[in-house]
């Protein structure tokens, strides 16, 4: 298993599915270890991240606003994550009374099921995955379109009107931009010519896709990274749970745990985001190369892929966070005529543009 | 996404001229030399204000205040009431276009609750209070939400603290109590259990 | 005669009118008393066509204390204790409001002292009423950064209240017959620091939210009430200056020392949220102007008259009087016997109770989003509005 680790050459994707897989001929206990490991490794990997992500939100936030943020538990507030964590587990659970009690207490649960689903099969170094699958763009899309179920469960079974109306909201917002998302997704993967995770990762190899694929490319992003803004209903497309118009929206009558799940999902679906927009669109674990310069790229192998991929994505993140303590709201009429009347056209027309820069070969380094 | 870009629109256009309201013709930095101060000290002697003669010369059914004031006050009876307003907003000289203030006042020695009116004209800038007394035992008065949109609650706010009725009122509720509270507190025969009645003089002494 | 009294229930359960082809069903739903965009304890009821807002019915009442009644019972000097706790964001221009009642009544002629230091404190507190405003506009609008930002230069003015008065909201500075107290010696080096900072800050604030693309999408052309519908309303202040009627007390009845300074009415030509918006930013840049024009000459002198006496029993009749604060024209007006401290009957003519009416004329068949934007529009201090 060690010599597996150490021996294996810089790129060769090696997943913990893969591994239980091998292992299992041989030897059973060690593939129910590498399963246990992805099942734990996951569950601890979405709480860490979760409560790192909130950590720095508050600081960004803090810092976008002339204050400290956090400051007082830990070193800078290091810990207060894990207070509010606390608090919010020993926070009495409410379920009013009359809500749909079964669908109430399910919302949470799909919420942060569709997470962890899109979280396992992110690629974030060749040794570091925990399934890759060969359909996995689509994959990606179908359990996002999960997620909403959850929060439009969340907002009947409160049987609060502000919660239905966000609920509505999410459901309209959601489907409206998981559009623009998907066709900006389908650009990448004519580019790359593969629907599996890895392989898109690897079709980088001369170079990101965000630059490889010039304007075809950059257009994709900036599709890609506001509807999924829009998807994730951060500002400025947090109308869901509005907090100044419907007091919370769907999540109006969650407290404690299962509040927290939403709250833990939101950020965790905003590092998937991220990571995969480093993946697609920036050569998630690969470093920096240009074709043809290989003292360069030797260069840049030094350092290692699973510190690209964290580099990339928290770039990205930052760049969410930056705009939501920049912009305000948008209006759910602006909302639907921003996705159906600019995104979806330019995404469409952009797709086009890329069938035909693949036939043409008009991207940089087709050949190698 | 916009059709309008945020650099080319940072102000809003200068005021467009708007017909009903000359005042607003008035181009921002010079300042309208306000022709009349209807605030000025009215004399002690009962020689009522300009204004006040001039709006009774052509609306007979006015009469000067009889009681002390200091802004131009007129009298009618009630039943003049919304034919004065009309005439009064509608009247080019005058043109009170805003009924500023609508409020009563308890008159509990004469029986009668004392209704104000306080219109203010953008054009000419004066201010006029037209008054009318309506018995305590029966206060019925018309309304006058018709003429001007915001009497509609002033007269809410006098109902419901004072229980003034108003005829033809579109939405006759109580504005700030419950609509099941018990009398009109503004009235000075008001009594509820939780009032504290504290003589303050024998406090002092 | 018969008058019809109607209640809340029967008021909600009128059914739904306006064309609906879609044969959608209506609702009725609650914003408030508790709710982040109602900025205190108003309620909305609002009948609701999916998003569309069909009608917006305020239902007041949360924080009435009954404060004209309990005026009845005070003397002047009281009264003005009271006023603080309406508009509490325009504390001393409704102390202001009351002492100028009395003053007139009485025929009091202040010094230039007294009346240089009022309107220095009024635009001040009309400053940071704006400030204030502007950063709880941004929240309502869902952007968060602007509210710490508007906040942290509105302390910077508290402070300077803070200094002179000993407090920073509920001031009771002003008083019949003069001031409280004497301005701290620090208080004009204080003010120009204070101007010295905030006037390059509004250019960014600016930059902040006013160029902000969402922003304009957001606030023009929502809530639009035109000049006859806003003189009909009875709305003041701000919200209508938005609307193009330039009824400013401070230009057309000068109070105070404004017969003395230099200044422009802001204006709008719309009376949509953004020209609403635009008047108040234009605003605080108009009150530090005139802040400028009055700090370097503030005349020696008293800063309480002897006259008026200690006991101020106003001559019989009615007495009114009105000036205008952040949100609009506040007037005073009372009615005395001749006899006692106590006034017969005390009645304001706040501006919130008048300008929170007009939110339903906005926003009829607007979405839920423009309900909000209005709403913060307006600038409602909800404890003005119940007195």
């Amino acid at each position: 298993m060690l010599e597996n680790l150490l021996t294996h050459s810089a790129f060769e994707i090696l997943t913990l599915s893969d591994r239980a897989a091998q292992a299992l001929a041989e030897n059973p206990w060690e593939a129910a270890g590498y399963t246990l490991l992805a099942l734990g490794g996951t569950g601890a990997f979405l709480s860490l991240l979760g409560m790192a992500l909130i950590y720095v939100e508050r600081k960004v936030a803090a810092h976008f606003q002339c204050r400290l943020g956090p400051m007082r538990v830990g070193w800078h507030g290091m810990l207060q994550s894990i207070a509010d964590a606390l608090k919010l587990l020993q926070k009495e659970d409410i379920i009013p009374e009359k809500a749909d009690k079964l669908l109430f207490f399910l919302a949470p649960v799909f919420s942060i099921i569709a997470t962890v689903l899109a979280l396992i099969i992110i690629p974030m170094s060749p040794s570091l995955q925990v399934v890759d699958l060969n359909i996995g763009v689509i994959f990606i899309s179908a359990v996002g379109g999960f997620g909403v179920l959850g929060i439009l469960l969340a907002g009947w079974s409160s049987n609060n009107k502000w919660s239905l109306l966000g609920a509505m909201r999410a459901g309209a917002q959601f489907i409206s931009y998981e559009i623009s998302v998907t066709l900006s997704l389908l650009v990448i993967t004519l580019l790359a010519g593969s629907l599996q995770l890895s392989e898109i990762v690897q079709s980088q190899q001369d170079g990101w896709w965000i630059w490889r694929g010039h304007i075809v490319g950059v257009v994709a992003f900036f599709v890609f990274i506001i509807s999924s803004t829009a998807e994730l209903n951060r500002p400025p497309f947090d109308l869901p749970e509005a907090e100044s118009e419907l007091t919370g929206g769907f999540h109006t009558e969650y407290s404690g745990l299962r509040f927290s799940f939403f709250f833990l999902a939101e950020f965790i679906n905003m590092f998937i985001a991220s990571a995969l927009g480093a993946t697609l669109f920036f050569g998630g674990w690969m470093p920096f190369h240009i074709g043809g310069f290989e003292t360069f790229n030797s260069i840049m192998d030094l350092i290692p892929p699973g510190l690209w991929f964290a580099g990339k994505t928290a770039f990205i993140v930052f760049l969410m966070m930056w705009v939501r303590w920049t912009f305000p709201r948008l209006r759910v009429d602006q909302l639907m005529r921003l996705e159906w009347k600019f995104l979806l056209p330019v995404g469409f027309i952009n797709l086009f543009a890329a069938a035909t820069i693949v036939l043409t070969k008009l991207y940089f380094f087709p050949g190698q | 996404m916009t059709e309008k870009s945020p650099q080319d629109n940072k102000h809003p256009e200068k005021p467009a001229q708007q017909p009903s309201t000359p005042e607003s013709s008035a181009p921002k930095p010079t300042p309208p030399p306000a022709p009349a101060k209807p605030e000025e000290q009215v004399e002690k002697p009962p020689q009522p204000p300009e204004l006040t003669l001039k709006v009774c010369a052509a609306i007979s059914e006015c009469k000067p205040y009889s009681a002390a004031s200091d802004c131009p006050t007129v009298e009618v009876i009630p039943e003049n009431l919304v034919k004065v307003l009309t005439a009064l907003r509608d009247n080019q000289d005058f043109a009170f276009s805003m009924l500023m203030d609508h409020t009563a006042v308890d008159r509990i020695e004469d029986g009668k609750f004392e209704l104000v009116y306080r219109l203010y004209s953008l054009t000419t800038l004066s201010m006029l209070l037209v008054s009318t007394k309506i018995p305590r035992d029966k206060p019925i008065i018309p309304t006058v939400s018709h003429l001007w949109d915001i009497a509609e609650w002033q007269e809410r706010e006098v109902y419901d603290l004072f229980g003034v009725l108003y005829d033809n009122h579109p939405d006759l509720r109580r504005v700030f109590l419950e609509d099941d509270w018990v009398g009109f507190p503004l009235r000075k025969d008001y009594k509820d259990d939780f009032m504290l009645t504290l003589d303050i003089d024998s406090l002092r002494e | 005669m018969a008058v019809k009294i109607s209640t809340l229930e029967e008021r909600i359960s009128v059914p739904a009118e306006g064309d609906n082809p879609l044969n959608t069903q209506e609702y009725f739903i609650n914003m408030g008393p508790q709710h982040p965009a109602t900025h205190g304890v108003l309620r909305l009821m609002l009948k609701l066509d999916g998003e569309t807002v069909r009608e917006v019915i305020p239902v007041l009442g949360y924080i009435h204390r009954g404060i004209e009644k309990i005026g009845e019972h005070q003397t002047y000097r009281q009264f003005v204790h009271l006023t603080d706790r309406c508009d509490y964001l325009s504390a001393m221009m409704n102390n202001w409001a009351v002492s100028l009642m009395v003053e007139k009544a009485m025929q009091t002629q202040l010094n230039d002292r007294i009346e240089y230091i009022r309107t220095i404190m009024a635009e001040l507190e009309r400053i940071q009423s704006h400030m204030l405003w502007w950063g709880v506009l941004g929240m309502d609008l869902g952007a968060f950064t602007p509210f710490l930002y508007g906040f942290r230069d509105r302390e910077m003015i508290t402070d300077i209240f803070e200094e002179t008065i000993g407090c920073r909201l509920t001031m009771n500075y002003i008083q019949p017959g003069g001031l409280m107290d004497d301005i701290h010696p620090n208080f004009v080096k204080r003010v120009k620091d204070v101007i010295a900072y905030a006037k390059p800050k509004i250019d960014e604030y600016e930059e902040l939210l006013s160029g902000n693309v969402i922003i304009q999408e957001r606030l023009r052309n929502v809530g639009t009430i035109t000049a006859e519908q806003a003189t009909s309303l009875g709305v003041t202040g701000p919200v209508l200056r938005a609307s193009g009627v330039a009824l400013d007390l401070r230009r057309v009845a000068p109070y105070g020392a404004y017969g003395q300074v230099d200044f422009e009415v802001a204006v709008g030509s719309v009376g949509d949220c953004w020209d609403r918006y635009w008047v108040r930013v234009e605003e605080i840049r108009q009150s530090f102007r005139i802040i400028e024009q009055l700090i370097d000459n503030i005349p020696a002198g008293k800063t309480m008259l002897s006259k008026p006496a200690k006991k101020i029993i106003l001559p019989e009749g009615s007495h009114y009087a009105q000036l205008e604060t952040a949100r609009g024209i506040l007037g005073i007006y009372a009615v005395s016997d001749g006899k006692s401290e106590n006034p017969v009957r005390i009645h304001m003519r706040s501006p919130n109770y008048h300008n929170v009416w007009s939110v339903d004329a906005m926003t009829r068949n607007a979405r839920i989003g423009d309900l909000v934007a209005n709403i913060s529009s307006l600038d409602i201090v909800v404890p003005d509005i119940d007195r």
